[in-house]
């Protein structure tokens, strides 16, 4: 499969530009359109994120092959500030910008699997991955 | 990208055909402020049939559209909310409790009639 793998968030549209790359990757894969949907939010959550804490940073693709199963994967990076209390982030309604706070709570519960990894001062790198049904 | 909003006795409409950035969220919750102003009305459909994605910056924004239109005395009701959206809007933890709701344009217009006009 002929697969762009990754989308730099530098700019407000790229938000758009990364959630619809992310829906065709998962039409692409067979994702029904409520997993779509899931798939295109988690990843407007996590650009916005990037664009509006760091800056700038990547969204990337990868398309995971087990013998059992095949997902996709988000890896949405960043050089920004780092998180300094991950478990306060997670909470829903915590949020530094005067925003919902609904953004990583509600990408955790998206998707099938959410990993965060932060460094304070050094960036920040979220994984997710949503396995096709 | 500019979103019409068309005039219709006294209610207001609006169909979004567009995949959302958040600029054209902030002009468009400006747009239709400035229009309530002007026109003076009294009811508001927003149709969300196009709409394939909302997430949680558009939710504030369309939630924020709900409270101040109606600090101006015009009622807004959402319409066309697509199954995906409704399920992700809620896995995301946003409710949406007091946003008025119609399966489409014509089932609210008709819910702003019976709550306007009595
Ligand atoms: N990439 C990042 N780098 C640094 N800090 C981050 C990053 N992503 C999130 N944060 C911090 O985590 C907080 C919670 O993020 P979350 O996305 O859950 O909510 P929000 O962005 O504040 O609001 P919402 O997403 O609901 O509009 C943010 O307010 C911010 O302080
Ligand atoms: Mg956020």
């Amino acid at each position: 499969m002929d697969f762009k793998p990754c989308v730099n968030i530098n700019k407000e549209l790229d938000i758009v530009g990364a959630r619809q790359l992310g829906r065709t990757r998962a039409k692409e894969l067979g994702f029904g359109t409520v997993d779509q949907a899931r798939i295109a939010t988690a990843i407007s959550e996590l650009a916005r994120n990037i664009y509006l804490y760091a800056g700038k940073g990547k969204v990337c693709f990868e398309v995971i092959d087990q013998l059992d199963k095949q997902g996709l994967k988000v890896v949405a990076s960043d050089e920004g500030p780092g998180i300094r209390d991950i478990s306060q982030v997670m909470q829903d309604g915590y949020s530094t910008s005067g925003g919902l706070g609904a953004g990583l709570p509600g990408v955790k519960r998206l998707m099938d699997h959410f990993e965060i990894h932060s460094e304070w001062g050094k960036g920040t790198e979220i994984q997710a991955i949503k396995w096709v049904r | 990208m500019r979103i019409p909003i068309l005039k219709l006795h006294n209610y207001l409409l609006i169909s979004i055909q567009i995949d959302l950035d958040d600029q054209s969220a902030i002009e468009f919750q400006e747009d239709l402020l400035n229009k309530i102003h002007k026109s003076g009305a009294t009811g508001v459909v927003i149709d969300l049939t196009s709409v394939d994605i909302i997430d949680s910056f558009i939710a504030k924004v369309l939630g924020d559209v709900v409270t101040m239109s109606d600090l101006m005395g015009a009622r807004v009701v959402l319409t066309g909310i697509q199954p995906a959206v409704a399920m992700t809007l809620i896995e995301l933890g946003i409710h949406m409790q007091d946003v008025q709701t119609a399966l489409d344009l014509e089932q609210g217009l008709i819910k702003l009639r019976q709550e306007l006009e009595g």
